[in-house]
């Protein structure tokens, strides 16, 4: 599940209740919110404050208000700023080469094929599987000697004895094929719901007209696809800029595969920096904060239209 | 059949084989001798089906021990969830305050901000409450991060019941209370328990909030024991670790098995409304 559907099922929602407002209402409310202020929101809040400090793990340290020094010491740390351009290439990739994937695939899996249900029904299993276990089925299928991939290879005649995820020029490209395969299946769901609501008169319409396949589907298609299409590539960048485990336990940020969240903590966990850790954190909420905007300025638009 | 026919099938059998294919592999592994599992020209299928590696696996592993600690996190949270969850979401989908603009921003929020940002004074707060390192802790983290979806999921499903009848049940002059327990309570059933699987499966698959919080071997979870697992992959055996992967996805699995009817054509049928 994901962002989405919140924003989706947000707009059907228009009806108003018949209930009004009332006070009652927050008595209702109340057991929900007070761990989410206190265990979310107010750990959100010093989460923020502490990328100001030079808090560390270490015990009975004080704690000072540093003011921009670790956003200094952040602008001149290499490795930081590496690794933030490895989690920009990762999730670009992830995202793009998934999106394009999945219109292909929901495409196909609206088109009224034979074998559609069994086709569905196995596009969403990497959706029921645990990042952990993904990761290790996927080194699996990676492993140099053993691997299916490298028997697939072999079977053709091509060199089979690649160690995937064990060198810098093929671990970041290998890992972006198991992201991919991590997140088709929502990306694909989602895209194949908004298919289904593409107007089918405009479709016959556009087909009387003597429009084909191609031409339909730019000029129809992809311009009702357009709101989500917005939504869920956005929402998929943040999430997958957001990664941990999958590449945790796929190659723990060794060959070039250090992604931003895995440097962060690291930083925090490894080394105890957790004032700079939490900068790190702020830093990755200003891009995510920007992207957002960008997606909820487009879903206003979408809404006036 | 045309050729454009034709190559839509192609297409869609390549996309079932790399979407498939993965966990067709993970599955024989986990039945190979150790012998197949070394041999340089490795075969698709065992050449006998044994459960050496599960029983092997359970052994090395300890999985019974995290599965059993993967369970009990799964389960209170879960309960907690849902309790807590059960009347925000009745008050969410009935009543039309500043709360519901608060909370959906919120529910928002809380699908995209990096856990990086949050992990560190979480890390911070539960020790002093004696809650780090502990179950106890992974609990309570686990609540408020499954929280704000439980809410958005069944507020859902109580504003899918008709308003029309919790007035009828009112008009016939029962209190308020016995209206919610007799009339709502029964038709939301079905979303209490999609709600409780989505919960209990959150948090079964958990990795990073255990990887921080938990460091005592005997309290971890089973995501965080397979991840270690991987660690030592140089003196484990790929075959255990296989079936130690495959035994920790059924849960999941099943779960997926069961909704996924329903999963597709919820979103099928909400796009279409929208």
């Amino acid at each position: 599940m994901s962002a989405v559907d919140v924003v989706v099922a947000e707009r059907r929602l228009t009806r108003r209740s018949r209930f009004g407002p009332e006070r009652g209402a927050w008595l209702l409310f109340l057991p929900a919110m007070l761990p989410i202020l206190v265990f979310s929101v107010w750990p959100l809040l010093q989460g923020i404050a502490l990328g100001f400090t030079n808090a560390t793990a270490a015990r009975n340290a004080t704690v000072e208000f540093t003011g921009v020094e670790n956003y200094v010491e952040l602008a001149g740390y290499e490795l930081f700023w590496n690794s933030f351009g490895i989690g920009l290439i990762w999730a670009f990739s992830v995202t793009i080469i998934q999106f394009f994937a999945s219109l292909s695939l929901a495409l196909l899996l609206n088109a009224n094929l034979w074998g559609q249900g069994i086709a569905r029904t196995l596009a969403l299993i990497p959706w029921a599987m645990p990042p952990v276990i993904i990761a290790i089925m996927w080194r699996l299928m990676l492993h140099p000697t053993y691997g299916a991939v490298n028997g697939g290879l072999g079977a053709v005649g091509l060199p089979d004895s690649i160690n995937w995820l064990g060198q810098a020029s093929t671990a970041l490209p290998a890992a972006i094929v198991v992201g991919v395969w991590a997140g088709m299946p929502q990306t694909t769901i989602t895209l194949l719901a908004g298919l289904q609501g593409v107007n089918a008169e405009l479709h016959e319409a556009a087909q009387i007209d003597g429009a084909g396949t191609w031409q339909r589907f730019f000029s129809v298609t992809l311009p009702a696809l357009r709101p989500v299409i917005i939504a869920i590539t956005t929402l998929d960048f943040i999430n997958n800029f957001n990664s941990f485990a999958l590449v945790y336990v796929l190659t723990a940020g060794a060959w070039g595969t250090m992604l931003p969240m895995l440097f962060a903590y690291n930083e925090a966990f490894r080394y105890g920096n957790f004032g700079l850790a939490s900068a790190m954190g702020n830093v990755i909420v200003i891009v995510i904060a920007i992207f957002l905007f960008f997606y909820l300025r487009s879903q206003a638009r979408g809404r006036e239209a | 059949m045309p050729l454009g026919r034709v190559l839509q099938y192609v297409a869609i059998v390549l996309f079932m084989i790399f979407l498939a294919f993965p966990l067709l592999f993970l599955f024989t592994t986990a039945f190979k001798s150790q012998r197949e599992l070394q041999s340089p020209d490795p075969q698709l299928l065992p050449a006998q089906w044994n459960l050496d590696n599960f029983t092997a696996a359970i052994d090395r592993a300890n999985l019974i021990q995290a599965a059993g600690n993967s369970l009990i996190v799964a389960l209170v949270t879960t309960l907690i969830v849902v309790a807590v969850s059960l009347p925000a979401a009745y008050a969410l989908a009935r009543f039309r305050t500043r709360l519901r603009k608060l909370a959906t921003g919120w529910i928002l929020l809380s699908q995209v901000f990096p856990f990086i940002l949050i992990i560190v004074p979480l890390y911070l707060m539960l020790q002093p409450l004696g809650l780090g390192n502990s179950l106890g802790g992974l609990v309570v983290v686990y609540v408020v991060w499954s929280l704000p979806f439980a809410l958005w999921m069944l507020q859902g499903y109580v504003a899918s019941i008709p308003v029309d009848l919790e007035e009828a049940g009112a008009m016939d002059g029962a209190p308020k209370w016995r209206v919610l327990v007799s009339i709502v309570l029964p038709l939301l059933a079905p979303g209490l328990v999609a709600t409780s699987l989505f919960a209990f499966i959150g948090s079964w698959n958990e990795f990073f909030f255990a990887l921080v919080l938990i460091k005592d071997e005997a309290l971890q979870t089973l995501p965080q024991r397979l991840a270690l697992f991987v660690g030592a992959e140089g003196q484990v055996q790929l075959g255990q670790l296989a079936a130690a992967s495959l035994l920790a996805a059924i849960p999941s699995l099943l779960f997926f098995a069961l909704i996924q009817r329903r999963l597709t054509s919820g979103l099928l049928s909400g796009a279409v409304k929208g």
